[in-house]
């Protein structure tokens, strides 16, 4: 099948590595992710519903997936959290939506965005449409014997009314993931609280104390690895924390499928 | 009370689409709040402070900028008030004022390190700048 693709600008650039994984796993999965078209960064965070102009970048990835009739599918946690905020907004909020859908419909040419595109993460991709099932079939490298710590963070979650991904407080999806893929998935307490967030710029020993208290927690259950979603989760765990690694969840897949090499040197 | 202090946090209810009448005073906003301990005010005192119209210590305090909007307190919070949608609006009370911006573009550069996420500082923007 074919989905609509929103990389998002730090899959660009210092998170390459989580797109790169991201696509080639998609291509054995039967799943191709065609890249939008002149896409816009959605901006990192979802800011209040009375801004109009924040939201246009999200709606244009909207209508171009509405355009062809696919899914909207992005890897980043932060650009699904924005995406999908966005469309939960123009489906539940008429007043906004005829505000926004002006702005798109004044110089182009295209019908207003009627808010059914489905919006998935790729994790809920990989649950929904492939199947969990199906990618433990497919694995070639399974991750035996691994104990691998899920780090959701807040954004694949929250607000729950609207991700609607999981229970917030309890899920399970990624740890499904990881035992799709061999490994053992270690449940912790943290693993859906905060690292500190983009404050890190403001305020670095914030975040150290949050992305310590999430690994230290991690580790006395067991975790030899942290695996996530997020590139700015990557980033304060990674700068401060030097317990155990931190991968992109991408990577881990194509590991399993036995291609991790193929994408390292492409 | 000032007029003018009822009045802006009325506005802030209104943009914020948050009621903090609903609001029982439970504490649990601030008890899940990671960043409580950050802040000279919590998300329970934001909600009673617009509440009450006590607005003034709010629109001066630093714990506008501490906030990581995670949202734990939205989805915790057993009234459904969303605090984080308060402190929210009353940053943007502040920052949407001619010259008020949290964070300027020449800020950047002295708080990158060659690690960082365009994540990060697209984020900061859109919550420090209008
Ligand atoms: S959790 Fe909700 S009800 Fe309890 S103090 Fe905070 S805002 Fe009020
Ligand atoms: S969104 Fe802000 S106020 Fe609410 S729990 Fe998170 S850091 Fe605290």
């Amino acid at each position: 099948m074919k989905v609509s693709y929103f990389p998002g600008c730090t899959l660009k650039n210092k998170a390459k590595d989580l797109d790169v994984y991201a696509r080639k796993c998609a291509e054995i999965l039967g799943v191709t992710l065609e890249e939008i078209e002149n896409w816009q960064c959605c901006g990192g965070v979802f800011t209040s519903k009375d801004e109009v102009a924040t939201k246009l970048s999200s709606l244009r990835a909207l209508r171009y997936a509405q355009d062809r009739s696919q899914p909207l599918v992005s890897v980043c946690s932060a650009c699904h959290n924005v995406l999908k905020q966005t469309n939960y907004l123009m489906q539940n909020d008429q007043a906004f939506a005829n505000k926004a859908n002006l702005y798109m419909t004044s110089n182009e040419s295209c019908d207003p965005y009627d808010g059914t595109t489905a919006v998935y993460h790729y994790l809920e991709l990989l649950r929904d449409v492939v199947g969990f099932d199906k990618i433990a079939e497919k694995v070639t490298n399974p991750l035996t014997g691994r104990k691998i710590a899920p780090y959701y963070g807040c954004l694949l979650l929250r607000p729950n009314s609207v991700m609607q991904m999981d229970d917030p407080e309890n899920p399970t999806i990624f740890e499904d993931f990881i035992r799709a893929l061999g490994a053992e998935p270690v449940v912790y307490s943290m693993r859906n609280e905060c690292c500190g967030g983009y404050v890190t710029m403001e305020d670095p020993d914030f975040s150290k104390s949050k992305s310590n208290a999430v690994v230290n927690n991690a580790v006395s259950f067991g975790a030899e690895c942290v695996v996530t979603a997020c590139p700015l989760c990557k980033y304060n765990l990674d700068k401060n924390t030097h317990t155990i690694p931190v991968v992109y969840f991408t990577e881990l897949l194509a590991e399993a499928l036995g291609i991790k090499e193929d994408c390292d040197n492409a | 009370m000032h007029n003018d202090n009822r009045k802006i946090a009325d506005e802030i209810i209104l943009r914020s689409g948050v009621n903090p009448r609903k609001c029982m005073k439970c504490g649990k906003c601030t008890a899940t709040c990671p960043a409580f301990d950050r802040m000279e005010y919590h998300p329970h005192q934001f909600v009673y402070m617009v509440e009450t119209g006590d607005i003034e210590p709010l629109l001066e305090s630093k714990s506008l900028y501490t906030c990581l909007s995670c949202f734990a307190c939205v989805d915790r919070c057993p009234r459904g008030v969303e605090p984080a949608k308060l402190v929210e609006g009353v940053r943007n009370a502040v920052i949407r004022q001619q010259g008020k911006n949290h964070m300027t573009a020449d800020d950047v550069p002295g708080k990158l390190d060659s690690d960082l996420p365009q994540q990060a500082i697209v984020s900061a923007f859109r919550k420090y700048t209008k």
